[in-house]
């Protein structure tokens, strides 16, 4: 058989979200990967623009279903840092606890979708319905599942009730009985060690020149975490070990995850038990002074980037958002060269992608050389435009509609 | 004549092999959904997936051949009720036997797989063809450990008919126990054979789509799923016949009970098997079926001509 190019994506049953892989494959065997981004730009900084500083930590939060606290927490550091603001201690350590709540959630999350790419439905199952306590624990704490809402300039919205602290000590036991079993799993299991070894290869010089972050860096033995190198909220206070492996493959990033988890624990117990007494949030100003200030955060999918400029008034002046997956996704085409066609599916949710929240672009006109920015007035003009250059024309296609309309 | 046909066509033919099926597939799907902690589907599941399925449009790709992409199904269809006239289910006597049927059984058990093949290669899709390569590659993996381990039994009742197999372990009940490495590689070969989890390869939803199937749609997908069901209950009638053939020809009533109790006992391990393992590579299957699978499948001959030199 001669060689093939697959498209997979931006539709495929792999891929939750649309972002194209091009895999060109001699037999079963890849010989070249290319991607595509930008299937789902939501205009997410622009809007940020034109919105005020609160209003815009809710539109924040929604960049990521999942690594949603993340991206809240991140920004209003930096907004905070701006405007100089101390937040209290036990606010730092509530918004600290829901960080490390939402990586739990998320590497069983993860460990769901690793289990369903290599076809082990069962590992799907079993995980996700454990991820169900502690998502039970956040809806309890903050009324949401995912979007918690949690965040605030100064502080955190909700306190934590020592009942409610119990129910959260109680959870990470059950959790962790759970993960052990898991990496009991993780070491046994012939066919899943068979599948995960090997796949997604890559070394640690590799890895570290192409900039990935997070449990896939780790992975590759690049001992960096945000949380200990450059510690925000209350992780200059707590204990934890950052786990790194030297597989340097997809068994080696599950392995990392699920020690992330075990670790996740401890320090879940550690901030319950030292939460410091007082009040959970300072009243922020409405109006932030002129600065800008750069934020890292530790992400479930590793180091989340947010830059914010503000001049003086109620409204920021730039947001930039550099979500973990943008930086991890220039390793996953070197992954995936020499891998097996079997492969693509696990490697690339190996790097736990999070497409969504990485698009940001401005569309460019290459052939003139020149960029131009489109409102979404100019951005409609344009696609009827280039649908009628191609013969399609939509203003008669909806001529004939509302015709048909009106005579039903 | 009359009776053969309808024998054919109603019980133990078509009507009731369909039946069958379907409550196997139920049976299947409750069974791997309560390993992995889940409900499940009702029990009507399969029929009411059937109708729905017959009730939509066939859509046939541009590119692809339409006579052999609608003849597919039907091929696979067929094929697999016929091979089931030739196993013996709840009797010493399948409803037709001749000196040398095992072989067709196996024959018309391949078929499906080489439809499988046809049917995607035409279809001209892109995942389609990838599938049906795999198809086609997993074949040659199983087949042959299969092929020797229903071989085995054979050669130690010195007979070519399955038929006259089961006649001669009811005689030799004793000789059943030493079947076992057989019976162990029959099933693994029949999970690749059935494409089910860690071999489901070649329809591998997260790489391929649906491999060979991604283009059917309709009528032709369900005939296609039938086709595969009846294919599960006839691959569990043959194991059970070939390694479980005890309590034939007794009683029809108590024979029929047995029957049935040995093909769900035969889907309760496949069941099993599926829920504790990773979909494995192809290279890592075909490595697995030769290495392991084919030499234990050997091994199980060797015990065979042993004990037909020395105890018989």
């Amino acid at each position: 058989m001669s060689k093939l190019t697959i498209p997979i994506g931006p539709q495929h049953p792999a891929l939750k979200e649309p972002e194209c892989f091009i895999i060109t494959v001699d037999g079963e065997r890849i010989c070249e990967a290319n991607m595509r981004l930008g299937y789902n730009h939501r205009g997410i900084e622009k809007r940020c623009e034109e919105i005020t500083y609160i209003q815009s930590a809710y539109l924040i939060e929604r960049v990521c279903g999942i690594c949603s606290h993340s991206h809240s927490t991140a920004f209003i550091q930096a907004v905070e840092e701006i405007a100089g603001l101390e937040v209290p201690k036990r606010g730092l350590y509530i918004r600290t606890l829901f960080g490390e709540l939402e990586r739990i959630h998320s590497h069983l999350l993860w460990l769901g979708v690793a289990g369903h790419e290599i076809g082990f439905d069962t590992l799907l199952m079993y995980s996700w319905r454990d991820r169900e306590i502690v998502m039970d624990i956040l809806a309890m704490v903050s009324g949401n599942r995912v979007n918690y809402g949690m965040n605030s300039i100064g502080g955190v919205k909700r306190d934590i009730s020592p009942e409610q602290a119990d129910a959260i000590l109680k959870a990470m036991d059950d959790l962790e009985e759970r993960t052990k079993y898991y990496i009991e799993l993780g070491l046994q299991e012939t066919t899943l060690i068979k599948r995960l070894s090997g796949a997604g290869s890559i070394s640690y010089e590799d890895a570290t020149r192409l900039g990935a972050v997070g449990p896939t860096a780790r992975a590759s033995k690049v001992d960096q975490d945000v949380r200990r190198d450059d510690p925000y909220a209350a992780y200059a206070e707590l204990e934890f070990n950052v786990i790194t492996d030297d597989h340097n493959d997809v068994y080696g990033r599950t392995l990392v995850r699920l020690g992330e988890l075990m670790e996740s624990y401890k320090l879940v117990r550690q901030l319950i038990k030292n939460m410091p007494d007082g009040p959970i949030r300072k009243k922020g100003p409405r109006k932030i002074p002129a600065g800008e200030a750069i934020s890292r955060y530790e992400a479930p999918r590793g180091e989340d980037v947010h830059y914010v400029k503000a001049n003086g008034t109620d409204k920021a002046f730039r947001v930039k958002v550099r979500a973990p997956t943008l930086a991890n996704l220039s390793a996953v085409s070197k992954m995936l060269e020499g891998d097996y066609l079997a492969d693509v599916p696990i490697v690339i949710a190996a790097i736990d992608p999070c497409f969504s929240c990485t698009d940001r672009m401005a569309v460019r006109n290459i052939r003139g050389g020149a960029t131009e920015m489109h409102n979404p007035g100019s951005l409609r003009n344009f696609s009827i435009d280039w649908y009628r250059r191609r013969g399609i024309d939509f203003t008669d296609l909806n001529k004939k509609l509302m015709k048909r309309l009106e005579r039903v | 004549m009359a009776v053969q046909i309808l024998e054919i066509i109603i019980f133990p033919g078509f009507l009731f092999l369909t039946v069958f099926a379907m409550i196997a597939e139920y049976l299947d799907r409750i069974l791997y959904a309560r390993f992995q902690n889940r409900k499940g589907p009702p029990w009507f599941q399969p029929f009411a997936d059937f109708i729905k399925l017959v009730a939509k449009e066939d859509i046939v790709p541009e590119c692809a051949n339409p006579f052999v992409f609608k003849l597919m199904p039907i091929l696979a269809l067929a094929s697999v009720i016929t091979a089931s006239f030739y196993i013996p289910m709840w009797d010493n006597k399948a409803l037709f036997s001749f000196e040398g049927d095992i072989i067709v059984i196996v024959y018309l058990l391949t078929i499906p797989t080489i439809s499988f093949f046809l049917g995607g290669w035409y279809s001209r899709s892109l995942y389609a063809t990838i599938g049906a390569m795999r198809n086609l590659t997993q074949l040659f993996a199983y087949e042959v450990p299969l092929f020797l381990a229903i071989l085995s039994p054979a050669i130690l009742a010195h007979t070519w008919s399955l038929s006259e197999m089961t006649v001669f372990f009811n005689n030799h009940l004793w000789l059943l126990p030493f079947n076992i490495i057989g019976f162990a590689v029959a099933l693994i070969a029949l999970l690749g054979k059935l494409e089910k989890v860690p071999f489901d390869i070649p329809e591998a939803e997260t790489e391929i789509v649906a491999g060979s199937f991604t283009e059917y749609s309709g009528r032709l997908l369900a005939f296609f799923r039938m086709a595969i069901d009846i294919e599960m209950v006839v691959g569990a009638s043959l194991v059970a016949a070939v390694f479980l053939p005890f309590g034939l020809g007794l009683n029809p009533v108590l024979g029929f009970i047995l029957y049935i109790l040995k093909v769900v006992f035969v889907i309760f391990l496949l069941a099993l098997l599926r829920s504790v393992f990773a979909r494995l590579r192809i290279e890592q299957m075909m490595d697995f079926c030769w290495k392991y699978l084919a030499p234990a499948a050997f091994l199980q001959i060797v015990v065979c001509v042993i004990l037909k030199g020395v105890l018989l």
